[in-house]
This record gives structure tokens, sequence and C-alpha cells, in this order.
């Protein structure tokens, strides 16, 4: 160790990879973390906030196998292996927590993977600068609004009777329907609440892979004799495919992962039963009713199906597109 | 594929090509191409009525008198002038204790947040950094794994972070997603030969870092400390989880009581005894409580909105 950290010393600290450094072509792995210690110190902040905050609870995960013992702690309680497992799968409440959770998810998924990209093309389509400026800033400012006042809009605009979609879809000859109280309705409300505020935002990415198609492309199919609709069909689609590929992988990781917070605050005693999903679940058994290894073990199981999800999709779309994630 | 190499390109194609597409268009305009462009064009007024309307309605809504906005009279322009909502919002101290709160934890938390994630996404882009592939690898797998719920509230709890503010600004300090945008950015957009002149002045990564790169990265700060704040703003679930005592309360537990709860008579406005409190008031207060939290974001989103679609791309190319 001192042997190579004193061959290091007599070229200059932190001046990088100076020409005179090549007397000593691969250094080592001590040389290195020297000469760039500088560098090292700015990563190290981040480095403890993510060890801590994300890989501490990871150590915790074992909860799920144990029977919490608060007098214990948290890897004092005595190895019950899956049981908290089979206590969930064998719950009367299991299939219809899935099936809603599944339900819920994709169409979301579906559905917020073909508006952006809709979106894209359209907003595309416009010629002057002016007016796609105009679009793109009116159509990302939903993303900004927070859950509490989206969930908050849909119940005033769906309020039975009095609510401006209420309202509205009462001159399309649905009278009196009261879609936040209704099961069937609690899906569609939430993909479509979903689409509304982030499908602008979702098509930025789309958009600026379309703004990357070189033009001579569209002159060469214009000569070829393609109009507008084939411009989209054949230079717009495929110009955007490869993006929307990682997207939809990406996205299959999160099958199971319904946002909790807009799922929970949406919940009322008349939508419940298609509206308790895994996350609300596990909050709900682990925080209100401090059944702790319960809670961990779904979420764990939750964590698991999504990993799979993920990985199962870009193995599929490796073979299939040659696009992949990893 | 960075966006400062794209745009000249597609600059010169457009000018020496602009002429000709228009004159042809003149000419060879199909009726087909005449519908379409019609389509597109009540397609978009379509879309924008959508997002727009929506939220037109909640402004008018919360200056309208109640009764009618219930009867449907309130469509387009507000009518029966009532600040009713506004003058017991302003008298609700509830809710500027929550947005005291929220000011102080965004200001805080976002603050640490680019303090810590700048420096950190600087280093990883350094490519003479042996081992930054690993600690790219180390933060990346947080994206897909966590402890869950309950594993990360015990270990609040035994850090002390349950029902402390601070539980707001430390735990959400990196988020991994923004760190590969700024890196990303770093990587793409600071030319390396900055660094070489900076070696030759004799400036340390420090210097470098202080004095250079951040002075030129001023897009890539506004995005991802825009991302950040509004997560801090909107932050939701924190509050409901970790924190008890109501005077450390977010905003939008506020909100949610005042929403969705029904509290919107209890408590705080203290002028008007809760029994017999019309629906039609309660609304009132609604909508103004809407527009109240909402406005602050959307006044700062046209100022920092130029960025966005650089930002994204940054994250998306290399994401």
């Amino acid at each position: 160790m001192t042997l190579t950290t004193s061959s290091i010393t007599p070229n200059e600290p932190n001046t990088g990879p100076a020409p005179t450094a090549a007397s000593s072509p691969k250094p080592t792995w001590l040389q290195s973390a020297k000469r760039y210690w500088q560098l090292w110190a700015m990563l190290l902040p981040a480095v403890i906030f993510v060890a801590i905050f994300s890989y501490g609870p990871m150590y915790g995960i074992q909860l799920a196998f144990r029977r919490f013992d608060i007098t214990k702690g948290l890897t004092g309680g005595d190895w019950v292996g899956f049981a908290y497992f089979r206590q969930f799968f064998s719950n009367p409440q299991f299939w219809p927590i899935m099936r809603n959770t599944v339900v819920i998810s994709l169409w979301t998924l579906v559905m917020g993977f073909i508006a952006p990209i809709l979106l894209a093309l359209l907003i595309n389509q416009i010629h002057s600068r002016r007016v796609k400026g105009f679009v793109q800033t009116v159509t990302y400012m939903p993303h900004f609004i927070s859950v509490v006042v989206i969930v908050s809009m849909i119940n005033l605009f769906l309020t039975p009777s009095t609510g401006i979609l209420t309202r509205a879809l009462a001159v399309f000859g649905l009278h009196d329907v009261n879609l936040l109280g209704s099961t069937g309705a609690f899906p569609m409300l939430y993909w479509m609440s979903e689409v509304w505020q982030h499908v602008g935002w979702n098509s930025i990415i789309y958009l600026a892979a379309l703004s990357s198609v070189d033009l001579a492309l569209y002159e060469a199919a214009k000569i070829d004799g393609a109009g507008r609709l084939q411009l989209i069909r054949y230079v717009d689609l495929p110009t955007i495919l490869p993006t929307a590929g990682i997207l939809l992988i990406l996205n299959m990781g999160h099958v199971l992962g319904v946002g909790f917070e807009k799922v929970y605050l949406m919940q009322n005693p008349l939508n419940l039963p298609a509206s308790e999903v895994i996350s609300t679940y596990t909050y709900k058994m682990g925080i209100l009713q401090n059944q702790f290894s319960y809670s961990t073990a779904i979420g764990l199981f939750n964590m698991a199906i999504n990993f799979v999800m993920l990985v199962v999709a870009n193995q599929i779309s490796k073979k299939v597109s040659d696009t992949s994630v990893f | 594929m960075s966006q400062t190499k794209l745009q000249p390109a597609a600059k010169v194609a457009k000018t020496q090509a602009m002429p000709l597409p228009h004159r042809r268009r003149g000419i060879y305009k199909t009726p087909g191409d005449w519908a379409v462009d019609i389509v597109i064009a009540a397609l978009i007024t379509a879309i924008v009525l959508m997002v727009l309307y929506p939220l037109w309605f909640l402004l008018i809504a919360s200056v309208s008198n109640q009764n009618l906005v219930n009867t449907g009279k309130v469509v387009w322009w507000p009518k029966g002038w009532s600040t009713y909502g506004y003058e017991q919002i302003f008298k609700d101290s509830r809710i500027w204790t929550g947005y005291a709160n929220t000011i102080l934890y965004t200001v805080a938390g976002t603050a640490l947040n680019l303090v810590v994630t700048l420096p950190a996404a600087f280093a990883l882009s350094r490519r003479e950094l042996k081992g930054r592939r690993i600690v790219m690898f180390f933060f990346t797998v947080t994206m897909f794994v966590s402890g869950g719920l309950i594993p990360t509230y015990l270990l609040y709890e035994s850090l002390g972070l349950l029902d402390n503010w601070l539980v707001f600004v430390i735990p959400s300090a990196v988020n991994v997603y923004n760190l590969i945008i700024a890196r990303s950015f770093f990587e793409t957009s600071i030319p390396e030969e900055l660094h070489d002149a900076a070696q030759i002045d004799g400036l340390s990564y420090f210097g470098y870092f202080i004095k250079i790169v951040v002075p030129l990265s001023s897009a890539i700060i506004a995005v991802i400390g825009l991302y950040y704040m509004v997560a801090h703003w909107n932050d939701f679930f924190t509050g409901l989880v970790y924190i008890q005592t109501t005077s450390k309360q977010p905003l939008q537990l506020v909100l949610r009581d005042i929403l969705l709860s029904n509290q919107a008579m209890s408590g705080g406005n203290g002028s008007v005894d809760g029994a017999g409190y019309g629906q039609e008031f309660a609304d009132s207060i609604k909508y103004g409580v809407i527009i109240v939290s909402t406005l602050p974001l959307l006044i700062v989103y046209p100022f920092i909105q130029k960025y966005f679609n650089k930002g994204v791309m940054i994250g998306a190319v290399k994401g």
C-alpha cells in the first residue's frame, strides 16, 4: 500500500490525467482515489443520504419474515418465514385488492401511454411556432397541480346534481349519475384525470424526439407522393417508437404501483370495493392498525411483482424490437 | 443528441428549405390536405379548451354566488360577484400556518436538494473518476427497490424524525432521477476544453465546479430546482404519515381537511358557527382555497417553462 502511494506523490495531485501522469499508465484504485479526492468529497453527501434513507429501510425488509416485537426492536422478533405472506394470500380481500390494483393500473398504463404519443404527433403538426408554444404551455400546466387539488376538482365537478360535469352529462341524457359513488366508474375517473393532468408533460419527450427528424426525410417522402397522414405514419411514428418502447418497459415496472396518494384521497365508503388497492391497504394495515410485519410483507410482495414485470417486459422488448433498458 | 447540436442544423435546413415547400404547398395542397389541416386545428382547439376550461371555471366559481354556480348559471363569466370564500380564507389561521410551514419546508428542502445533488452529479459526470459506474449503480438500484412503508417508518422513528419538520427536508435530499438529469447535462453541455483550460489555470475541481460549471448551468439548475420545489410544495404523503401535530402540518394536509373531509366550517374561521352553515358557503371556500393554494406555482411556472423541453430531453437521452 505504502509503495503505491509513494509512487504517485511525484506527480502533482489534483491535476487530472496530465501528460506527466503517463509515466504510470494504469493508476491503482488508491492512486485514483487520492488524485480525485475532491470529486469523491462532492459525491459523498449524496451517497450518505441514499445509503441511510434508501438502503436503510431495505435492511428492515426482514421484518416481513419476523413477528414484530416492539420490545426487541427491528431484528429481534421471532423468525416466522412466509407466515405473513400466507396470511395475505388467504385473506378474503386478497383477490378484490389484486383485481382493483391491476384494473386501475392497466387502464392508466395503456391510456397514459397512448395519449401523450397522439398529443405529440398532433402538436408536431402545428406550423406556427407561437401557437405550438402556447399549446405546449397550456397542456403542461396541470402537471404542477397537487393531487389534493386534483381530487377535490373531481369531487366538485362531479357532485351529484350540482357539479358542472354532472350537469354536462345530463345534457347528453345521463341524468342523476353519481360517478363519485360508483364502483364501475372508479378506474375511469382515475385514468381520465391522470391523462388530463399529465398528457402534456409526458408528450415533451416525444416532441423532443420528433424535433430531431431530418427535414430532408419529409421532403423525400413528399416527392414520393406521401400526404400529411402518411408523413405521420411513415416518418413521425417510426421516429418516436424507440422512446415509446423504453417508456413502456419502465411503466411496466409499476403495474402494481398505483400511486397511493390519489387513490387514497379518491376513496369514499361507496367506491371502496373498487378502490382499495395494495398501497392503500398497506398503509391502513401498517400505519393505522400497527400490523407492522403483515404490512411489510404486502409491500415486499408488491415490489417483487413490479420487479418481475419490469424484467419480463425488458426481455420481451429485447427480443421483439432490440430496445431494452438493461 | 443534445439540443444545442440539433437546433443550428434544423435552423439552417429550415431557412434553406422554407421558400420551396411554401410555394409547393400552395400549389399542391389537395382537398385532403385541407381536411387534415381543419381536423388538426379542431382537435388542438378542443384539447386546449379541455385543459383550460376546468381551471378557468375554478377561478370564476371562486368569485361567484354559489347558488348560481350550483344551479349551472355560471358558465363563462362570474355571476353574482362574491368574495365570501376569500374573506373566510383570510380569516382562517389553519391555511396561513400551513402556507408558512410549506414555504419553510419547500425552501429548506429545495436548498438542501440542490446543494447535495449538483456536486454529486458533477462528480459522476467526470469520466476520469474511477468507480463512478459502481456509484451510479448504487444510486440506480434505489429507483426500483425500496424498503417499503413500515421499514421506512421505523427508521424515521429511530432517527427521531417522526413529528419533526426535518422529515420534509432530509430524507428526500437526493432524487436519483434528478441526479441523472443533472449528470447528463454536465456531460453533454459543458465543453471539455473548459476543464482543460481550468486545469492550466490551476483550478481544483472545487474551483472549477463553483466558478465555471455552476454559472454555465442555470438552465439545468432551474429545471431540477423546479422539480424539487414542486415535489416539496405538493407533498402530501410525508405529512399524512409522519406528522401528528396540527401546527406542523403542511398546506396540502390543511387542504385535504378543508377540501375533502368537509371541515370547511369547523375550527379556524371563528366568525361563523358551524351549525346551519350551508353547502354553498362550503363550496365557495373550496373554490377559493384551490385558487389560493395553486396560484404560487402557476405564477412561477411561465418563467421556468422555457427550460422544460431542454431539461426533460436531457433526462430522456441518457436516462
